[in-house]
């Protein structure tokens, strides 16, 4: 409803204001909510310009299509850490540069206050969401713990949900294989690893649901379809936090990433774009993104910021995947890994799942 | 020449006849044709451009050649096979600085990728440091990494540095570089396209069998029916038919689901236990089920239209002749009705072959087609290859439309 507010406003806004408003691309449901709150309206505050949120199940190849096309609609699309860096080296992406971008509330300046690795050429991150599990408390009263229960029907039966594609899902059976996180892209880069880690997904194959979009495993498990899925964690937390559903987050095992804005080649308001990609990863906006999803801010300055969920009373670090408490076991995803193996990985994962 | 007319006809000015009558007929066809000429540009522009502009990728792809001019001269003066010399390095070591320059190095690794997977960070880092190394290159380029000897990089080079290239259509043929670089059946576990291919045709030639066994009745039903039970019936059919396909498809998955209408049904009529709901979405019956729901439409308006003109006197005759029931059917109403069958089977025989989101909501992991592979690889961004895939299932079709013809005949075809 808020994104219908937020879109008519943006519309009517756009027939008086000609073309100054920016439209940002990204992933839908509770996390476009949560930026549409911290982000979109703000800026619309501060600056009287319009917001147009469009959703995708990935923007990154509907970027690359756009600007093959030489027809580009979106001024700003949120992507994975791997798309942004490949976009970025095909010259698709307009050059942003951690020095252009302010300096934290405490004055720290941006290349210190980000994240390490967080500022590319061409993007800059927002937050770090991870690929963690959960299941439905009401099945499992004494529930999983390890990621090893995830693959283990014995102990655990019931449907599962993960999503369809080689990304995370592999690093996560290698982990329930008992390959420690600091081996997993050593182990996932041999024959032997790669065969190890389908051999996992295996066990579960047959009851297995595979999602395509961000919304669906929390929908899954709501359902009753599925009993454990495999999600982004702020889905969970936003079912669980905001509707109350018997969702618990399984975080032994999460594997962790970047998302990031970027700005296409070719964006219709690619000055105005940038000014917004500034305002929207501002020490103050990361924070306040984290009232609304339990993903954790890009700058160092945001973290003492975050406080209570919107709820005014749920306290969010502790469902922050850079949490100390949630990081015994967890995995930065590797971009440089993926760069090289995503398209012989996702072949050999479309090939696993078409054979019976 | 006997049959010509021993005195040519004339006009009353004087031309012959069958001139005058030429010209006038062709100036008719001619204002016929500027008729249709906002339509034929119309299909040429939106059609035919893109779809062939696509269809081109599937054979072309400059994303190495277009930025390594000196190696594609070595692989011209150097013959298939022959090891990679001090000069092959020097000239890799040339473009490789190139297109640290021109900012190419992750497009021609991609290219390269395509074949000899986990190339693209080789070429990356090999193009941040190529302008600073030193000869002999050969040396030089082993010490960066080692891969850059082996067989499989350099013959995938020599075929990338041609812009054209089968490559694509390889790999949709399930074969990959071996070690050496030669193309080799892939593995068990990798093959993935023909099996595809396969399974499309016959889930289609499956929904298509169904389809026709479920609209048969209804269209006959529909065309014997007094005409005001029989449009009330028909727009039963078409109600469907005007909603949206996501609509339907989602429809579906609330009723199919294992926490949906029907397992609830026969859960609480007790037909079955609670553990023990049957999965009728996500799987390949998914696909079926919801396909045959959302192509019904296509055969039943064909098969009306065809039974509609079909004089029920004939079959009144058969019976009075002393026919048996099943004898008229099978030999006076079958037969009339097979202009019907045939355009109502292709029609959906076609749409099916090429149905995508349909798979994608509710064929979970085994009701996926080709088509779906083709949306993959248009998203991961191998469009080459998505095209190669596109190219070799509308040859398939359309070698199915010609044995079609030459079986049945397509002016027997009878769409209403």
């Amino acid at each position: 409803m808020k994104k219908i507010l937020i879109l008519s406003t943006a519309l009517s806004g756009m027939a008086f204001t000609a073309s100054a408003d920016v439209t940002v691309m990204s992933w839908g449901g509770a996390y476009t909510a949560s930026q549409v709150e911290a982000y979109h309206k703000p800026y619309t505050a501060a600056t009287g310009k319009a917001v147009v949120s469009v959703d995708s199940d990935n923007p990154a190849p509907a970027v690359k299509a756009m600007v093959e096309a030489g027809n580009v609609t979106v001024d700003v699309a949120d992507v994975e850490y791997a798309d942004a860096v490949r976009l970025c080296d095909d010259g698709m992406l307009e050059t942003i540069g951690v020095d252009t971008l302010p300096p934290g509330a405490d004055g720290t300046p941006a290349a210190e206050d980000f994240l390490p690795g967080s500022v590319t050429d061409c993007a800059v991150s927002t937050i770090v969401f991870s690929t963690i599990f959960a299941y439905d408390t009401t099945k499992f009263p004494e529930g999983p713990t390890t990621i090893a229960d995830f693959f283990d029907l014995e102990k655990f039966p019931g449907k599962r949900a993960m999503r369809n594609g080689a990304k995370a899902n592999l690093e996560m059976a290698l982990m329930a294989d008992g390959v420690p996180a600091a081996d997993v892209y050593a182990t996932l880069a041999t024959p032997e690893g790669v065969d190890r880690a389908f051999a996992e997904l295996d066990k579960i194959k047959k009851d297995t649901i595979w999602w395509e979009a961000g919304a669906q495993p929390p929908q899954l498990l709501a359902d009753g379809e599925v009993a454990m899925t495999t999600a982004y964690n702020g889905r969970i937390f936003a079912a669980a936090a905001a509707e109350g559903k018997p969702f618990q987050t399984v975080w032994d095992g999460q594997v962790y990433e970047f998302d990031l804005f970027v700005v296409p080649k070719g964006a219709p308001n690619a000055a105005e774009a940038i000014e917004f990609v500034k305002f929207a990863t501002s020490t103050q906006a990361l924070a306040d993104q984290a009232k609304w999803i339990s993903y954790g801010p890009a700058r160092k300055s945001s973290a003492p910021l975050v406080g209570l969920y919107q709820d005014g009373k749920t306290e969010m670090a502790p469902y922050m995947p850079t949490n100390p408490a949630n990081m015994t076991n967890a995995l930065g995803s590797s971009y440089e890994f993926w760069v090289d193996h995503d398209s012989e990985l996702n072949e050999r994962f479309n090939a696993w799942l078409a054979a019976n | 020449m006997a049959d010509a007319p021993a005195t040519e006809l004339k006009t009353s000015d004087g031309r012959p006849l069958r001139a005058a009558l030429a010209a006038a007929q062709s100036r008719a066809r001619r204002r016929a044709f500027l008729l249709v000429v906002p339509l034929l540009a119309f299909v040429i522009l939106t059609f035919v451009v893109p779809i062939g502009y696509m269809l081109k990728r599937s054979f072309e792809h400059d994303g190495f050649s277009a930025s390594a001019p000196s190696l594609a001269v070595w692989f011209a003066a150097n013959p298939k096979g022959a090891a990679p010399d001090e000069a092959a390095y020097a000239a890799l070591v040339s473009d490789l600085a190139k297109m640290q320059v021109d900012k190419t190095p992750g497009q021609a690794g991609t290219r390269i990728n395509y074949t000899v997977p986990g190339t693209i960070s080789l070429f990356k880092s090999a193009a941040r440091k190529a302008k600073d190394l030193t000869p002999p290159f050969k040396e030089a380029m082993l010490e960066l990494d080692a891969k850059w000897a082996e067989p499989a990089i350099w013959m995938a080079m020599r075929e990338a540095s041609s812009s054209y290239t089968t490559d694509f259509y390889r790999v949709a043929a399930d074969q990959k570089r071996g070690p050496d670089g030669s193309w080799q059946r892939g593995a068990d576990n990798e093959r993935i396209y023909l099996f595809l291919f396969f399974k499309t045709f016959l889930l289609s030639g499956a929904v298509t069998l169904i389809c026709l066994l479920l609209a048969f009745p209804i269209a006959h039903l529909l065309a014997t029916l007094p005409v005001s039970k029989s449009s009330l019936l028909m727009i039963l059919v078409l109600l469907p038919f005007w909603t949206s396909l996501l609509v339907r498809t989602s429809a579906w998955i609330a009723i199919l689901q294992e926490q949906g209408i029907i397992n609830d049904l026969m859960y609480s009529t007790g037909l079955i236990a609670d553990d023990s709901r049957v999965r009728m979405i996500y799987n390949q019956t998914g696909t079926v089920i919801v396909m045959t729901h959302i192509l019904l439409p296509f055969m039943v308006l064909p098969l009306f239209s065809v039974m509609r003109t079909i004089p029920p006197s004939y079959a009144r005759a058969a019976r009075s002749l002393g026919a048996t029931s099943w004898t008229t059917f099978r030999r006076v109403y079958l037969p009339q009705t097979l202009p019907g069958i045939a355009a109502g089977s292709l029609l959906v025989f076609i749409l099916a072959v090429g149905y995508y989101i349909t798979p994608a909501l509710v064929g979970g992991a085994d009701g996926q087609l080709i088509s779906n592979m083709i949306q993959f690889h248009m998203a991961k961004s191998n469009w080459s290859l998505a095209a190669a895939l596109a190219a070799m299932l509308l040859l398939a079709v359309m070698v199915l439309y010609w044995l079609y013809d030459r079986l049945i005949g397509i002016d027997r075809l009878k769409l209403g």
